[in-house]
């Protein structure tokens, strides 16, 4: 394995780790609306309080090293999806001022406000997470000059919203695991019947979205067939989805959680083994796909990178754990909190 | 000027970089008075150092909170408005944004949990390591940030290869670009703005508690330290920025000249101005006043060597020269007012007067804009001396933008921004402002509270109950807390 592997391989970690960790957060979000009174909206808000920002981390890491690793292709995709990186901007900015504004004035509908720019500013990040990784299976129309030449209807095709459809299912799903850890009583109680629906929804997408994969994007499973060992990573998706009704109606919330964040890491290498080796395809011509070659950096910044890397992880790892070992168990809305 | 997608796009990134960094160094310089006074209670027990330690931890949340929310715009908007320069850059620099990540971010947002969080679920010495942690992680976050920019000011440690669809820089040397020419300098002077801004934040709402006779003993602590740090930092900014004016008059001589109205080079020595109106037009200061000879002694010691002008460059590359100017000169009128304002505090308190005179306290409230401006219109200064550069004689900005976005994707982000920017920016006052009149009281009186009310049977129902001790209904406020 070259540098160029390694950081196609160590971006794929840091956007797994995102999609799990902030997953859940973003999935409480969705269910905000679920929690009825104030005191039931305060626990969905605790339980994800101390957390969500340290989560949010390994999506600006990953857009940092995406340019340091692949400056092209970061250049490429970020102009290329302009306003849908705006609005996602925004969602990601009402999402953190909401949890920090929400509860500093004792209102009704100031509470009730920032209650639904919670939820939706939630919805719709998700939204577009998905939308994103839908588009890069489809690819898009880039030049020969490493330029998107499309319009903003390019981005909206059909699949691509189906992906973002399965995108909000599974993370209110994985949200929802999440909360049955952290509540308790009638808010749990509905939280359960919601881990249920949405487990529901996103089976029906995950199928359509499996079958719509096979039929229309043939390079989706070249790289499965060159290397059927990839094989088996289907296999432990589908068996993580299995487990997640089993783990439900068995009442071990921590299983259900688990199968669900396997899920989510699932679907994330098969969709880097949909691309590898490239990161962006060019609907034009196959010669213009972005590749981790031609829009990588130099070998000496990508081996610095490394360097940084091997430095860095072990502690953000570290202050990773002490940070949830900190604020384990049940939500308990204290002194310090929102 | 035409309203074209790159004049937007400049417009957008000073709209979106000025509003971020109303934030940060306000969280650098608070960090470090939270650590004194966190320290202080450490050391000495004092149930007052503790409370104001809670208390600017509670402000220092919702400060936090605005830096990362506008911070994320700043990172994804290199690759939305600027794609050629993140080609041009990004195997240089975008290292320095992958470490900042890594090295900086993780390490803030992690301990800031712990810090607001977490009072009660660590001891008093973890805690302390924690504001300490998220003090060094902010730090560490303006390193890599400052080194960044400093690159494409001064570029060092690279060389320019054709990569076939275009030329960029690649990196050579780290240290050589982490290290280069301005990147010392500027980190010194940024963490100084940091520091002063700190200072008059805490001084301006202590002052304010002093006149009004609230939380008088908690006021003078805060007091205390914060003028200690403002004078401090106060008397050695125009140090570092001698430092850094002599670095640009090597590094980057048309900004110097730009900065100082300097469009002919001068026979003998060239005059400082302390004040004027430049014309560009007609390549004259307007109402100025000039000390002879002081701009050579400054950049040379010498009061008779001359200065290069603008005349020495075409003028297709000179800055914009009355904005660069201006700024310039308003960051130094306003250092030169931290010293008197600080000095003048300290004497007084030195001849123990201080707390008796209400106008200077009364100056001391409204002085909090000063910092701010100060910081904001240096980095402007920074900013359009570079120009025309993007990366200082290496790349133009008007080459720089993304060829993909139009002027109307611009046009309709930038309204969006300044919308919710202005909003965002409005509650933030609110909000600051219902925490400061509150004040640190509510924690001190809380503690006394729980100390009588909570014998280990109350808190263990109430934890069974899963609404905690709910002692802020004992100052009215059921839903409040501490955040
Ligand atoms: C509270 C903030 C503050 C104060 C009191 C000062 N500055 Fe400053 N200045 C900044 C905040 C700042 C800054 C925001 O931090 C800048 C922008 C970029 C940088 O390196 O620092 C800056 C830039 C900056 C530059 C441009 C550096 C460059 O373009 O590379 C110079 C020459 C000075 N300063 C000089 C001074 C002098 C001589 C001061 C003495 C009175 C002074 N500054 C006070
Ligand atoms: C780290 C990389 C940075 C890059 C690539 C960068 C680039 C830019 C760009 C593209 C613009 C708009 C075009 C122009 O220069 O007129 C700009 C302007 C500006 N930047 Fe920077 N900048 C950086 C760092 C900063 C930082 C950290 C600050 C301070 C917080 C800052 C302060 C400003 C200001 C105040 C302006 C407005 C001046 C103007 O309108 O030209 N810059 N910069
Ligand atoms: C072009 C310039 C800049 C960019 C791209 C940028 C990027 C960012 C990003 C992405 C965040 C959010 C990180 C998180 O989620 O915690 C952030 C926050 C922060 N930035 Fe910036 N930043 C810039 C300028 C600066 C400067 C000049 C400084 C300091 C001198 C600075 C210091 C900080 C700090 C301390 C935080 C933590 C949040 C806070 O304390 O308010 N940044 N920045």
């Amino acid at each position: 394995m070259g540098l160029n592997e390694l950081w196609f391989a160590l971006l794929g970690v840091l956007l797994t780790g995102y999609a799990i960790l902030d997953g859940f957060d973003l999935g409480v979000g969705i269910l905000h609306l679920v929690a009825r009174e104030d005191k039931e909206r305060r626990v969905m808000l605790n339980s994800i309080g101390p957390l969500w920002d340290g989560n949010e981390v390994w999506l600006v890491t990953f857009g940092g090293a995406l340019f340091a690793a692949f400056p092209e292709c970061y250049a490429t995709t970020f102009s290329a999806f302009y306003t849908p990186f705006i609005i996602l901007l925004f969602a990601l900015i009402f999402r953190a001022v909401s949890l920090e504004f929400r509860s500093k004035i004792d209102s009704p509908t100031w509470r009730s406000l920032w209650d639904v720019a919670f939820w939706l500013s939630s919805a719709v990040a998700t939204l577009l997470f998905g939308v994103a990784v839908g588009n890069a299976m489809l690819g898009l129309p880039i030049g020969a000059d490493k330029e998107f030449q499309g319009t903003l209807l390019d981005l909206l095709r059909p699949y691509s919203l189906l992906v973002g459809l399965l995108t909000v299912s599974l993370f209110a799903m994985h949200g929802a695991n999440y909360l049955l850890l952290k509540t308790d009583g009638a808010l749990r109680d509905r939280i359960y019947m919601w881990a249920w629906h949405s487990f529901g929804v996103f089976l029906v997408l995950y199928v359509l979205t499996t079958i719509f994969t096979l039929v229309k994007i043939p390079h989706a499973t070249a790289n499965l067939n060159k290397y059927p060992v990839g094989w088996l990573i289907v296999v432990l998706n589908v068996l993580a989805i299995t487990n997640i009704p089993r783990a439900l109606f068995m009442h071990k919330p921590f299983y259900a959680f688990i199968s669900s964040a396997c899920t989510i890491a699932a679907l994330n290498f098969l969709f880097g083994a949909a691309l590898f080796p490239n990161l962006l395809v060019s609907s034009l011509n196959p010669e213009w796909n972005l590749t981790i070659y031609n829009a990588a950096s130099s070998p000496k910044t990508l081996g610095i990178m490394a360097i940084i890397a091997a430095l860095g992880m072990p502690f953000v790892l570290a202050y990773t754990s002490v940070v949830y070992w900190t604020f384990r168990g049940k939500v308990e809305i204290g002194k310090f909190g929102y | 000027m035409e309203l074209d997608a790159i004049t937007l796009s400049r417009l957008q990134f000073a709209l979106t970089v000025m509003f971020h960094y109303i934030f940060p160094p306000l969280s650098i310089g608070l960090g470090w008075i939270m650590v004194i006074m966190e320290g202080a209670y450490l050391k000495t027990g004092d149930k007052e150092y503790e409370a104001i330690a809670r208390f600017w931890t509670s402000i220092f949340a919702v400060v936090f909170a605005m830096g990362v929310a506008s911070g994320i715009v700043m990172e994804f908007q290199f690759g939305t408005n600027w794609a050629t320069y993140s080609r041009f850059v990004g195997d240089v620099f975008g290292s320095a944004l992958a470490a900042e990540g890594i090295f900086a971010f993780f390490l803030e947002s992690g301990f800031l949990a712990i810090l607001v969080f977490g009072w009660d679920r660590v001891g008093p010495k973890m805690h302390f390591f924690s504001t300490v942690m998220v003090a060094l992680g902010a730090l560490f976050s303006s390193i890599w940030i400052v080194v960044a920019n400093s690159w494409q000011q001064t570029p060092a440690g690279f060389h320019l290869v054709d990569t076939g669809s275009g030329v960029r820089a690649e990196i050579t040397d780290f240290w050589a670009v982490v290290f280069n020419p301005s990147s010392v300098h500027r980190l010194v002077h940024v963490w100084i703005g940091c520091g002063i801004l700190g200072a008059f934040f805490v001084l301006s709402i202590s002052s304010y508690y002093l006149l009004k006779q609230r939380h008088v003993t908690m006021a003078k602590k805060m007091f205390q330290v914060a003028l200690s740090v403002g004078l401090v930092m106060s008397l050695i900014a125009p140090i570092s920025g001698h430092f850094q004016a002599r670095n640009v008059a090597a590094t980057q001589p048309a900004k110097l000249a730009a900065f100082e109205g300097h469009f002919h080079t001068s026979e003998g020595g060239a005059p400082l101005y302390l004040w004027g109106w430049p014309s560009e037009k007609e390549r004259k200061v307007y109402f100025g006043l000039a000390i002879p000879g002081l701009l050579s002694f400054l950049v040379h010691e010498s009061f008779v060597k001359p200065v290069p002008g603008l005349d020495q460059f075409p003028e297709e590359d000179w800055p914009p020269v009355w904005l660069s100017f201006q700024t310039y000169h308003v960051m130094l009128a306003l250092g030169v007012y931290f010293i008197g304002i600080t000095g003048l505090s300290a004497f007084l308190w030195w001849r123990g007067k201080l707390f008796d005179t209400r106008w200077l306290l009364w100056v001391l409230v409204f002085s909090v804009p000063a910092p701010f401006i100060a910081n904001e219109f240096g980095w402007a200064a920074a900013e359009l001396g570079r120009q025309p550069w993007i990366v200082y004689n290496l790349l133009r900005t008007a080459d720089a933008a993304s060829p993909a976005v139009s002027a109307q994707q611009v046009l309709g982000s930038i309204i969006v921004f300044g919308i919710i920017y202005a909003v965002l920016f409005a509650l933030w006052l609110y909000i600051l402002d219902k925490k400061i009149k509150r004040g640190p009281e509510v924690f001190l009186a809380k503690d006394s509270t729980e100390a009588q009310s909570s014998s280990l049977l109350d808190v263990a129902s109430a934890l069974t109950r899963h609404e905690g001790a709910s002692l802020t209904a004992t100052n009215g406020n059921g839903n409040d807390n501490n955040n």
